[in-house]
């Protein structure tokens, strides 16, 4: 199968004076509808690995190729529209708008796309919601939401654009047990349904076993790579 | 663009409080400055109303002091004509003494034709009796009045300095409010003075009022070029230039007062709304994670500030106006006019009002431009 990302040879080292090196050579890439998780400990390298990969950070060296384009050569603006059609991000903090409701924080990365939301958006809006199952409280602002609630807004909003690839890190880091596992029953719902591309950042042992792949990640290095 | 504008809209309703608070701020400032802005010119209006409201602002008199002269029909006709200029007469003046049974004073007679009682507004002045109409009938200053004690309709005698006499009937008692005035004018139809200082159909001036006294340098410098050499144009503005500098002083003044309100309005709203970029420094790097562009980013900041500052302008031209209305509903003369009257000049509230706008607008330029540099990643590792 295709790759949709690819790191080549990536160096990442950060200070100017007292210099830092958080990645070291790293090679790595996905294919399109795979089911990835990186581990490691913190101060490992994964958030970092993990910010490359969604753009938000360049690397000191190497290549980053996200959907067959390098994107080192896009001017700020193009990687922001790149960033919003073909990756969603969620985070271990959901980082919901509080502004907004739990339907408007989902529409937010489409609103950022196209100026006016269409019909068919809005249906997949809540569609998707239907799907989080959380129907019953969209219409509520996002901090008036219970934290797996608002994890799961977060998941509908990454989303929403029709991504090919979802970045998580540590998504299911500050919820109990029960929810983590709902959590990552509906991101592998998503990805057996949507063939969306996941990688995700985890220290929990138990939802990184259940993957396809693990990648352990150590000193900035790639300690291990097993796929099933 | 839409997106950035109700991302703003959003950010703004969701905390009221510091919203109310800057709009306020604004608002303040901006009333201030109307207010301020506004009384000091009813101020300086009726400064010079008072000063120069009764009098010419323009004179054509000859260049040898008290000197008569022929006043050519077209001259005249184009003054009256002109629409620069409201009021247009001529006088014919001399020194004379009045004289009564038991008392003379030294006087100054004014024979006024057309539009020249109109400038000094006359008819309003008299505190008794009428105007002049017929050639032998005067109306005297009030001072000059007590000192000749004379009464209406008592006749006096003047005396010319080469001696010719003439009896007059005095028929009204003005009060034009200067004393110097009081105390030595007589007033009389010209030809009454054109007789008795033989001047014949000549005059002794040209006095005139224009609409925009500011202006009447520049536009008696214009008439100059159609009035004979011998003749010269003089204009209030050069006799009045100790009071023109204090009008100056008080100007300047102003702007400075101004000047410092629109700073600190500035200066308050930028220091709030580089605040808020930093409360809102999750909501940009989140939005930035989910593909927002730098520009887009930007415009929110830009939006709230316009947002903030059409709102706050137009409170604060509200509350601006409100406190002059106040103003002059509780201040006023012994008499119920207004202390200061104070004309509601709506191009003044209109800058006032776009100041607040502008204003508002540089002041998002900083938070516009600090959100631009801000990075997702930073937000996202501090969670």
């Amino acid at each position: 199968m295709a790759n949709i990302l690819e790191l080549q040879h990536i160096d990442k080292i950060y200070g100017t004076s007292i210099k830092t090196q958080v990645l070291h050579d790293v090679n790595l890439s996905f294919e399109e509808g795979s089911f990835n998780s990186i581990i490691g400990q913190s101060g490992s390298g994964k958030s970092t690995l993990l910010n490359i990969l969604g753009t938000l950070d360049k690397p000191t060296n190497g290549k980053v190729v996200l959907n067959g384009k390098d994107v080192s050569t896009l001017k700020s603006k193009e990687l922001a529209s790149l960033r919003n059609e073909t990756i969603g991000f969620i985070f271990q903090f959901h980082y919901l708008l509080p502004e907004f409701t739990a339907i408007q924080n989902i529409l937010l990365p489409n609103r950022i796309k196209n100026a006016k939301v269409s019909k068919e958006t809005m249906d997949r809006a809540l569609e998707l919601i239907d799907f989080v199952g959380l129907s019953a409280v969209k219409d509520n602002p996002a901090n008036k939401m219970s934290g797996g609630q608002q994890q799961r807004t977060a998941i509908a909003r990454a989303l929403i654009n029709n991504p090919r690839i979802i970045l998580a890190d540590e998504p299911t880091g500050n919820l109990d047990s029960d929810t983590a596992e709902q959590i990552y029953k509906l991101m592998r719902d998503i990805n057996k349904k949507y063939n969306t591309t996941f990688i995700i950042i985890t220290h929990d042992q138990q939802i990184a076993q259940k993957t396809d792949r693990i990648v352990e990640i150590k000193d900035g290095k790639i300690l291990l790579d097993l796929r099933k | 663009m839409k997106l950035s504008f109700s991302i703003a809209k959003r950010f703004l309703t969701y905390s009221k409080g510091q919203t109310i608070l800057i709009m306020l701020g604004i608002a303040v400032g901006i009333s201030v400055q109307i207010f301020i802005g506004l009384l000091i010119q009813g101020l300086q209006d009726s400064l010079v109303q008072r000063t120069i409201g009764q009098s010419p602002h323009i004179t054509i008199v000859s260049e040898s002091k008290g000197a008569s002269f022929q006043i050519e029909d077209t001259l005249f006709n184009s003054l009256t004509k002109d629409d620069r200029l409201i009021h247009v007469g001529k006088t014919a003046d001399g020194a004379v003494f009045a004289l009564t049974a038991n008392e003379d004073e030294s006087a100054l007679l004014r024979g006024f034709s057309d539009d020249t009682a109109t400038i000094y507004d006359l008819e309003n002045s008299l505190v008794d009796g009428r105007m002049a109409n017929t050639n032998d009938e005067v109306v005297l200053g009030k001072g000059l009045a007590t000192n000749l004690n004379v009464d209406l309709n008592e006749t006096i005698t003047l005396q010319t300095i080469l001696g010719d006499t003439v009896e007059v009937k005095v028929v009204g008692i003005f009060d034009l409010g200067v004393s110097a005035v009081n105390d030595s004018w007589i007033v009389s139809q010209s030809e009454l003075t054109q007789e008795l200082f033989k001047l014949g159909d000549s005059f002794t001036g040209i006095e005139m009022q224009v609409k925009d006294v500011f202006a009447a340098d520049t536009i008696a410098a214009s008439l100059e070029p159609s009035v004979d050499s011998d003749l010269k144009v003089v204009n209030w503005k050069a006799q009045n230039e100790s009071l023109l500098s204090g009008l100056n002083g008080q100007s300047i003044s102003t702007y400075m007062i101004q000047l410092f309100v629109l700073i600190s309005v500035i200066l308050g709203i930028s220091s709030v709304l580089a605040i808020t970029v930093l409360q809102k420094s999750r909501q940009i790097g989140i939005l930035k994670a989910m593909g927002i562009n730098d520009s887009q980013a930007s415009l929110i900041f830009i939006f709230q500030g316009l947002i903030l500052g059409i709102l706050g302008g137009i409170l604060g031209v509200g509350l601006g106006v409100g406190l002059l209305v106040m103003f002059t509903t509780f201040a006023k003369n012994p008499d119920g006019t207004a202390l200061i009257p104070i004309t509601y000049d709506a191009t003044f509230i209109a800058f006032s009002g776009s100041v607040a706008v502008i204003s508002a607008l540089l002041a998002s330029v900083i938070p516009a431009r600090k959100s631009k540099k801000l990075s997702p990643i930073e937000v996202i590792r501090n969670g």
